[in-house]
């Protein structure tokens, strides 16, 4: 299996990345175009001794993902918006009880059933602020097939490491592209297992004090730690309590844990930057277009350059503002209405010269597309 | 907590007085009026010795307050009263 | 209380008012793991959101309060990734019924092993009395200020059309039967629904005139009969008590092994 350079879609690459990284659950229900996900999923998980559910709907699949973290193995599933606006309310359940999870959803356009075959990225929002309450979160995406492989394996990592629910951002485009991309070896991209607590049996074990490093260990259901879980806020042990400084520690340590450790997740990838003067941001499918164009237009001598953002969330402003910062401006390519230029405005010094290249017809943004916002902007017309 | 020291009751009630919310089942439903409120409202054993040892307190309290104590230890098991 | 090695008596006095009939399902729950003799290690309790729901943080099992609805749906997640644990789910009738409905037919039907437990009071009792789906026609709720005009669901007929392999129904005045019959949902290997009549003096009882705790018991013992009883034949209108569906079909866990052979190869 492995060296195997294999021709496959994205979303196969995207399971094939989940059972790499040890994934031993997944629960889903079908929804176009993240389907081939859960359809490859119900092939390889079994092969390696994991389980495959088909739930009766979003809801209960990413509930039934929870559950399954908690006795101990990785879990993911996959959806699109529908789906994942049904997931909402169990995302947060994920981020209160910190329970580690992957979130694969493939955007479409939308809102409500929208473009069902067609490309969107309108959901990065939803994403960052989908469920209730304040809360920080872990997003991630993908322009490619060596990069959905890798990416996938981080947001099991993350997921890991800061006991949190990680989305995967993936679009139509992507997931339906079919592209060479050899396997790792294993071995070759280091995984994160889970953290389990060394207390031993008869000594109080705390499920939700951290230690010093910010890390919380688990203890999985059924070994010999008894705790509970909830939803409600809750004290060290895991039960509910409303105890203003118990609430107000809880939400402090649910947000830092992940913004004070945002570096160690920004994921980026530069392209042509260093002598530019106009910069593209974009990710995903609208990354692709961008990286095109860029290309093309560096064999003129034109000095443009790509940040392509892989973390979405949280969003990597020190990156942005140290990029954007002497340029004369700033294209954000995507295929929503302004969702990340929004955060790239509030990142840099001086927003005004921050543009939206988009397109949100369901096709995807071609380089020509960019190409002529470029010309508006440089008052040269199309 | 005792509330018997009747030295004929074959059976101790231990009522723990904490836990009781005085809802009344237990003194409604005795077949032997064995229970009463007393005047904080909390279930108090005032005849133990009528006590046939049918449990239907204990397993009827909601509030799991009730544990009757078979001195003999023969739990003669009741029946739920139909 | 005989089965304190099973509760977490640190957070007694419960919540739950005085004469909840949640509090008799409790005890009876209580009795029937300890009289089975298994190890609290084993035993996972998932519940939902709602007074009833409230019944996982009082066992010292693994204990999972969840969403509203969605404790099946969890509870399944754990069942599927690790079968040898005892996975009681205990429910309200609103968290059962209504926004759990769903989750509920499913497991059903997917036969996986689990032991639901319907504590039904015929009453959204946490958010304050609002009518259920389990109210039925007539009843009085604070969203039913002039009568309920909502037909309940009859849980038992709608557990077994929903391919549940173990179907019973009591009530809290007949606490031996409850903890008989929980004890039975448990050791049943395959997807378990025990449905209990449980009283809520306050949110139903007072709205309905249905009396303090004592007289909604009263009413569980004159308003049911057991299965084929005299009683019953003499009274058809009777609310039945007693196992209604037991047998066995293949279990979903067990299944699922199978499937790892095939995928497999062996
Ligand atoms: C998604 C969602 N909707 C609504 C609620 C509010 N809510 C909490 S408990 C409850 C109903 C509880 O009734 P039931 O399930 O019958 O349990 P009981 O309290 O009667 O035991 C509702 C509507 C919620 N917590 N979550
Ligand atoms: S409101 Fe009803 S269900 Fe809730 S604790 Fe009180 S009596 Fe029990
Ligand atoms: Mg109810």
């Amino acid at each position: 299996m492995s060296d195997a350079v294999k021709f496959i879609q994205g979303n196969v690459v995207c399971a094939e990345a989940a059972v790499y990284a040890g994934v031993g659950m997944f629960a889903g229900y079908p929804i176009t175009p993240s389907t081939e996900i859960a359809e490859h999923m119900s092939v390889r998980l079994p092969q390696v001794g994991g389980k495959f559910l088909q739930m009766e709907d979003e809801i209960s699949s990413l509930c039934a993902v929870i559950g399954a973290s908690l006795t101990g193995h990785k879990t993911m599933t996959a959806t699109s918006g529908p789906g994942f606006s049904l997931m909402q309310e169990a995302l947060g359940y994920a981020v209160m009880t910190e329970i580690p999870c992957v979130i694969v959803d493939v955007m479409r356009g939308g809102p409500s059933t929208g473009l069902p075959t067609h490309v969107g990225q309108g959901d990065v929002m939803q994403a960052r602020y989908g469920t209730h309450g304040d809360h920080a979160i872990i997003a991630v995406t993908a322009s490619n097939h060596a990069d959905i492989f890798r990416m996938t394996v981080e947001a099991f990592n993350f997921a890991e490491t800061y006991r949190t629910p990680v989305i995967l951002l993936l679009d139509e485009v992507i997931g339906h592209l079919r592209e060479k991309i050899r396997i790792p070896e294993p071995g070759e991209i280091p995984l994160v297992g889970r953290l389990r607590t060394a207390v031993e049996h008869g000594v109080d074990y705390h499920p939700y004090l951290p230690r010093e490093d910010g890390r919380l260990p688990m203890s999985d259901f059924g070994d010999v730690h008894r705790y509970n879980v909830t939803g409600l806020y809750h004290d060290m042990w895991g039960f509910p309590t409303e105890k203003p400084e118990v609430v107000y520690g809880l939400i402090r340590h649910l947000v830092d844990k992940i913004d004070h450790n945002s570096e160690k997740m920004t994921r980026f990838r530069k392209y042509h930057t260093k002598d530019a003067e106009t910069l593209f941001i974009s990710y995903g499918a609208a990354a692709r277009s961008a990286l095109h164009l860029v290309e093309n237009r560096r064999k003129r001598g034109e000095r443009i350059g790509l940040l392509e953002l892989n973390t979405l969330w949280p969003f990597p402003a020190d990156i942005v503002r140290e990029a954007c910062r002497d340029m004369n401006f700033v294209l954000v390519v995507e295929m929503n209405m302004g969702q990340i230029t929004r955060e790239v405005k509030l990142a840099v010094e001086d927003p005004r010269k921050v543009y939206l290249a988009n397109r949100v017809d369901g096709e995807l943004i071609t380089p020509m597309d960019i190409q002529n916002i470029v010309r508006l902007i440089q008052g040269r017309g199309v | 907590m005792k509330n018997s020291e009747t030295k004929t009751a074959a059976r101790e009630h231990h009522i723990e007085r904490a836990w009781c919310k005085g809802c009344g089942i237990c003194v409604h439903f005795c077949p032997k009026q064995v229970h009463k409120l007393d005047e904080e409202g909390k279930a108090c054993a005032v005849r133990p010795e009528d006590c046939i040892g049918c449990r239907l307190c204990e397993l009827r309290c909601p509030d799991l307050a009730i544990e009757v104590i078979d001195r003999q230890a023969a739990d003669r098991q009741g029946k739920d009263h139909e | 209380m005989p089965a304190r090695d099973y509760i977490r008596e640190r957070f007694f006095p419960h919540m739950w008012c005085p004469g909840c009939g949640h509090g008799i399902v409790l005890n009876a729950l209580l009795r029937a793991v300890e009289a089975l003799g298994l190890d609290k290690k084993n035993f996972v309790m998932v519940s939902g959101i709602g007074c009833s729901a409230r019944i996982s943080g009082y066992v010292d099992f693994h204990s999972m309060h969840t969403l509203h609805g969605r404790a099946l749906a969890f509870a399944t997640g754990i069942k599927i990734s690790k079968p040898e644990l005892n996975v009681i789910v205990p429910m309200g009738d609103g968290d059962a019924m209504a926004i759990g409905g769903n989750h509920f037919i499913h497991a059903a039907r997917r036969n996986i092993e689990m032991t639901a437990i319907v504590m039904n009071n015929r009453i959204y009792g946490m958010t304050g009395g609002q009518f259920s789906p389990l109210s039925g026609y007539g009843t009085m709720g604070t969203t039913a200020p002039y009568g309920n005009i909502d037909h309940g669901f009859n849980t038992v007929d709608l557990a077994s059309s929903a391919g549940a392999t173990f179907v019973a129904r009591t009530t809290t005045y007949h606490a031996r039967e409850l903890a008989d019959f929980i004890g039975q949902a448990i050791s049943h290997p395959g997807f378990s629904v025990l449905e209990v009549l449980s009283q809520c003096p306050t949110q139903f009882g007072r709205r309905n005139k249905a009396g303090d705790a004592p007289e909604m018991l009263e009413s569980y013992r004159t308003g049911t009969a057991r299965i084929d009883s005299k009683k019953k034949r003499e009274n058809p209108d009777l609310i039945e008590r007693g196992i209604f569906v037991q047998k066995e079909l293949p279990e979903y866990c067990r299944e699922y092994e199978r499937i790892i052979s095939k995928a497999r190869g062996e």
